[in-house]
Parts: C-alpha cells; sequence; structure tokens
C-alpha cells in the first residue's frame, strides 16, 4: 500500500513513464541512450537548482534570486577566467560568495522577520543587478581545464553519453536525499515547513536552520551558474531569466507541497525530466513552437495541485474515518 | 487628517526619492505645455507608472485577503495579445474594450475560484496562469509583434484629455473607484477581516469565499486595463515582453505602501505611492545618465532600505526606542 504522502511521488513518475513510453511509440528514436543523455545534460543546470529549491519549499518558504543568482555567477566565473584566474579557483570563488549571498538572505528573512518572497525578490534584483555591473557582454571562456571537463564522461549503450554535467546534477540530487532524509538539518526543515511555531517549541534552532537553508540553496544556485557556464561555454548578465519560475515548477510536479512539510527530493528529478521531455518532443516533432512547452507545464502545474488536493482531501477524510471507528 | 498621519511614511519615502532625483538632474520637476499637453520628467512619472499602478490597485486587494497574484504580467500580455488581434482585424475600439476588460476578468475569475473554491495556495494557483499566460499569447499573436495603426485605440496609451495624459488619468480614476468601492461601504473592512483570520470571518457570517474570488477578479481586470495601455502605447503586442516581470513590480508597490504580506490592513493610497516611489526611481536613475547597470541595484538598496525600515522586527525596536526616549523626557 503507498502511502498517501508519496502519492503525488508515485504519480509524477508514472506520468513521466507513460508520456515517456508515449513519445517513443510516435518517435522509436527517444528511447536511445543518447537521449536520454541529452535529456539528462541539457537539464543538468534547472536540475541542481531545483534541489536547492525543494528544500526551501520544503521549509515553506520561497526562493526567487535562483535564476538571477545562475546569471552573476556565469559572468562571475567567465570574467575571473578571462583575466586569467585558473576555473577551479573561479569556481570555488563563486560557490562562495553565492553561498554567503544565500546566507545571507537567510539572515535577513529571520532577523527582519520579513516573507522569503520579499526579501529573495531585493537578491533577485541585487543579484541581477550585480551581474550587470560585472559585464553586460556575453564573454566567451576557453581553457583546458573546462576542455577536460567537458571532455569526461560516463559510456553509454549505443553511443549514449552520461556527460560531467549529467554526473553532477545526479550527484546533487544524491547529495539532496541524504541531506533531506538523513540527517537533522533535512529533519528541521520538514519540521519547520510543517509548522514553524510546533518547529520553535520543540526545539529546532529557527536562526541556524534559516540561514543553512537559504545557504545551501545560494550554494545550489551557485552550483547550477557553474553548470550552465560550462554548458554554454559563456557567461551572460541576461541569461537564466525567470530559471526560479521553471525550478518552483519542477519541485511542485515533484509532488512536493507549496506549503511546506512534505515532498520528496527525488519527486523533484522527476519534475525536472518532465519539463525536459515536452521540449524534447517538441524538438523532435519539428513543427510545434516552443511556446506549447509553457502551456503544457502550466497544465501539469494545474493537474498535479487538484491531484494534491484530492488526495489531501481523501487523507482528511479517512483520518476523520477512523477517529470516528475508535471511538 | 488621520489618514494623512498614517500615510506619513510612504510620503516621506517618496519625496526623499524625489529630491534624491531632483538633486542628480535638475531639470525633473519642470513642467510645459505643448501642443495642449502636459509634458515633463515628473508627467512622465505618472504616466509610465500607469501599468504598475493599476496592477497594485488589484494586488493591494489580492494581498489583503493573504493572497498573491503572480500571474498579472501575463494576462497583461493576453488581453495585449487579443487587443492588439481584435484591433488589427479592424474591430471597433468598443468592442476591443469590451471583449479584453471581460477576458481579463475571466482570468481573474479563474484565479479566484481556483484559490477561493478549490482551497489552493494563491501563490501556486497564479503560478499556473503566469506560466502558460505567455504561451497563450504566443498562441494568439503566431509568435510574433503584432503591430496596428488605429489613432482611436492608440489613444489610450499616448492621447490626452484637458492636457492630461490618458494613463495618468485611467489609473487616477481606476484607483478612486475601487478606493471609493471598499472605503464607502463595509467591503473593505470585510477583506480585512478574511484577511486576518479566514475561519473566524466565515463563523461570523462573512462570505469570504465570495470575496476572495471578486478580489482576484479586480486584479484581472486591474490587470487587462494595464495590458492595453501597454499595447496602445507601443502601437503593438510583444507577447513575450509586455508585462514582463510587473507583478514583481506591483507587489513590491504594494509591500512599500506597507500593506503586510501577511493579509490583513491595507491601503489602496499607499500602494499607489508605493508605485511612485518605484517609478520615480526607474525614471531618476534613467535622468541621471548613470551608466543603466546601476539601475536593479539601486533600486535593490532602496527598496531593501525602505521594507527594511518598515519591518516588524525593526518597527519594535523603534517603538521600543521612542517610548524610551518619551519616558526619558517625562523624568525630566
Amino acid at each position: 500500500m503507498i502511502r498517501a504522502r508519496n502519492l503525488p511521488f508515485v504519480a509524477t513518475v508514472l506520468i513521466f513513464l507513460i508520456a515517456y513510453g508515449l513519445c517513443a511509440l510516435q518517435f522509436p528514436n527517444m528511447l536511445s541512450f543518447r537521449v536520454v543523455g541529452n535529456l539528462l545534460t541539457d537539464n543538468a543546470f534547472l536540475g541542481i537548482a531545483a534541489v536547492g529549491m525543494t528544500f526551501v519549499i520544503l521549509s515553506g518558504g520561497i526562493d526567487l534570486s535562483v535564476g538571477s543568482v545562475i546569471a552573476f555567477t556565469s559572468v562571475f566565473v567567465a570574467v575571473l577566467i578571462r583575466a586569467g584566474v585558473h576555473p577551479a579557483l573561479a569556481f570555488g570563488l563563486a560557490l562562495i560568495v553565492s553561498t554567503g549571498f544565500g546566507a545571507l538572505m537567510g539572515l535577513t528573512i529571520h532577523a527582519l522577520k520579513m516573507p522569503a518572497f520579499v526579501v529573495t525578490l531585493a537578491g533577485m534584483f541585487l543579484a541581477r543587478g550585480a551581474a550587470f555591473l560585472i559585464s553586460t557582454d556575453s564573454v566567451p571562456i576557453s581553457h583546458e581545464f573546462l576542455k577536460t571537463l567537458k571532455g569526461l564522461f560516463i559510456q553509454l549503450p549505443d553511443k549514449g553519453k552520461l556527460s560531467f554535467l549529467a554526473i553532477v546534477m545526479l550527484l546533487a540530487f544524491a547529495l539532496g536525499v541524504v541531506l533531506a532524509h538523513r540527517t537533522r538539518f533535512g529533519a528541521n526543515v520538514y519540521a519547520l515547513g510543517g509548522s514553524e511555531q510546533s518547529a520553535e517549541l520543540m526545539g529546532v534552532p529557527l536562526r541556524r536552520t534559516m540561514i543553512q537553508l537559504y545557504a545551501f540553496s545560494g550554494f545550489m544556485a551557485g552550483l547550477a551558474g557553474l553548470a550552465y557556464t560550462l554548458y554554454t561555454s559563456a557567461g551572460y548578465s541576461l541569461a537564466t531569466v525567470g530559471v526560479e519560475l521553471d525550478a518552483i515548477a519542477a519541485v511542485v510536479v515533484g509532488g512536493t507541497l507549496l506549503t511546506g512539510g512534505s515532498g520528496l527530493v527525488l519527486g523533484t528529478l522527476f519534475g525536472v525530466l518532465i519539463q525536459g521531455l515536452i521540449q524534447t518532443y517538441i524538438v523532435f516533432d519539428g513543427t510545434l513552437s516552443s511556446w506549447w512547452t509553457k502551456i503544457v507545464v502550466g497544465l501539469l502545474l494545474f493537474a498535479f495541485i487538484v491531484l494534491q488536493r484530492l488526495i489531501l482531501l481523501i487523507s482528511e477524510r479517512r483520518a476523520a474515518m477512523r477517529s470516528a471507528a475508535g471511538e | 487628517m488621520k489618514k494623512f498621519r498614517q500615510l506619513r511614511p510612504q510620503l516621506l519615502a517618496l519625496a526623499v526619492v524625489l529630491v534624491m532625483v531632483g538633486l542628480i538632474s535638475p531639470g525633473f520637476f519642470s513642467v510645459t505645455v505643448q501642443n495642449g499637453r502636459l509634458y515633463g520628467s515628473l508627467i512622465d512619472v505618472g504616466v509610465r507608472v500607469a501599468p504598475v499602478a493599476l496592477l497594485a490597485i488589484g494586488m493591494t486587494l489580492v494581498i489583503a485577503t493573504k493572497g498573491i497574484d503572480l500571474s498579472v504580467g501575463a494576462v497583461m500580455a493576453i488581453t495585449g495579445a487579443v487587443a492588439a488581434t481584435l484591433v488589427a482585424d479592424g474591430h471597433s475600439v468598443p468592442v476591443v474594450l469590451a471583449v479584453s476588460l471581460a477576458l481579463g476578468l475571466l482570468c481573474g475569475i479563474w484565479n479566484g475560484v481556483l484559490v477561493a473554491f478549490l482551497d489552493i495556495q494563491p501563490i501556486i494557483a497564479t503560478l499556473i496562469l503566469m506560466v502558460a499566460g505567455r504561451g497563450i499569447a504566443q498562441l494568439i499573436t503566431g509568435g510574433v509583434i503584432l503591430t496596428f495603426n488605429d489613432p482611436a485605440f492608440s489613444f489610450i496609451g499616448s492621447g490626452a484629455v484637458l492636457g492630461i495624459p490618458m494613463p495618468i488619468l485611467i489609473w487616477l480614476a481606476m484607483g478612486l473607484a475601487v478606493g471609493l468601492l471598499v472605503r464607502r461601504s463595509a467591503l473593505g473592512l470585510l477583506i480585512e477581516a478574511v484577511g486576518i483570520n479566514r475561519r473566524a470571518s466565515m463563523l461570523v457570517g462573512v462570505r469570504a469565499r465570495f470575496l476572495i474570488l471578486a478580489t482576484y477578479a479586480i486584479s484581472g481586470l486591474c490587470a487587462a486595463m494595464a495590458g492595453m495601455i501597454v499595447t496602445a502605447d507601443i502601437h503593438g503586442a510583444d507577447a513575450n515582453n509586455a508585462g514582463l516581470w510587473l507583478e514583481l513590480d506591483a507587489i513590491l508597490a504594494v509591500v512599500i505602501g506597507g500593506t503586510s504580506l501577511a493579509g490583513g490592513r491595507f491601503s489602496i493610497t499607499a500602494s499607489l505611492i508605493g508605485a511612485l516611489i518605484i517609478q520615480a526611481l526607474n525614471t531618476g536613475i534613467l535622468m541621471s545618465g548613470w551608466p543603466p547597470e546601476f539601475n536593479l541595484i539601486v533600486k535593490a538598496v532602496v527598496i531593501v532600505t525602505i521594507l527594511t525600515l518598515q519591518s516588524p522586527a525593526v518597527a519594535d525596536e523603534l517603538t521600543m526606542l521612542r517610548d524610551f526616549l518619551r519616558r526619558k523626557g517625562a523624568q525630566k
């Protein structure tokens, strides 16, 4: 028996598999490992950002700064590399900056008792503005180190490749799963999302958890920025506008409740893959315009939210019946 | 007078921003009359603020019910696309207006039904239309920027009555109409009651579901007006960029105006002042001749400053400080 809590996750996985099956029926080539490999590579940066977003949403918060932080990181790294800094050092610096930025937002949310929505919105402007300040041009980069990184991959059957980016994304999800389900931090985040007041009464350190939480989201956004830089081989301050919305959509489609407290990190992976699948299908079809992606994602969002409502209603009714039977 | 005192922080912030902009660019306050129409940077602020001001009116009511409407930018794109298509097909202006407004209302009702009757969280319920809306708008325009040439419809964006540009008149009239509607009846009070505690308000007999639906419907209507002003102004519909990120500016305007995102007490006038602050900042930065790269940074810093001063934590501190000073004064 599947627990009602996990039903959205199961539904997401099922929908992904069925949709993939339908696509494969129409275009048999979609079953190849090459397509699967590309699906993972093309959505790597979104997936990485979505891991951080999952935690923030699990806690009942939201992080609107993700897209801007990705753009900032990519420009920051690109300009540093152009100036002759070794990419590894630039990557490290970028991660420190993005993590610190996230921590600062977490601290602000806690200390000023302001809604996460407003604070991260200001953070979104700030990060995008900082990216503009560094450079408004697209900065192309090339370096032996980057070529080596891009050259790393695991060979799959029939010319498929599990690229470095795809591996990083899968590792990010693995890290997310461990953090969420096997650490004190994860338990604190779930508790916070259930009810902030109860969490505090239970002894969850609100201030520390809040800072860690947004620092983690900032770190993941920074990592996503690095993945994006590697993916496009350039840094551009106008890039990845609105990625935070894609990430939020992926988290919700992945079965996480936006009110917080309930959801699985792994569900988000499938949320990302479903969005990627729609894009892949549009590419394969060739006649559909890319704006169908938006409409279908909107419809999926709607379907999942209604599904979640129904599950909640059913489980509440079941609980009511059980308590009535017990008396 | 009491009303004025409540608005004091917002008016002060607006005055500070205006004076700062005036210091940076001296010509800012000069207003001239040319061809029977007012011209000048101040007037420009009033015209440019129209979309955000209109959105902020609807957004204020929605936020007062503890909701949020992320879809307004997308609704602007949809109504703009429809209006442009109708105008390009040669329909008369009243038909275009009626259809576009009805469409905005419909979008608002869709959001309202999701929030009020399906009990979906507002931020996610309106996210659906925000994500899908731009796709729908592109579906309508066929993915191109639809242009038209119709002086009658363009009047909404660039015309003037008695020397005052139309956009200014539209947002002032809408603000006045909605403001009077909620403040000269019990509606405003009931909306605040729903926002503070929906369950309690329902128990005392407030029709909370209907009220929430109505606020989203008004928000959709405001978005439709904003969409038409933008479309009329640029003589075309750009499904990709019309109203892009304006929902965030509108939310900021409401928050700067002092309406809490947690619902409850609201002020449409304060939200409109908030919108003016944001626009004065935008225009000011443009006129200052600074590189445009600074825009977002300056905006973010000013907004963070205003919000920090207004935040519950700092407000508590300030109250304590004031009480402390007063006690000290009394001892002397």
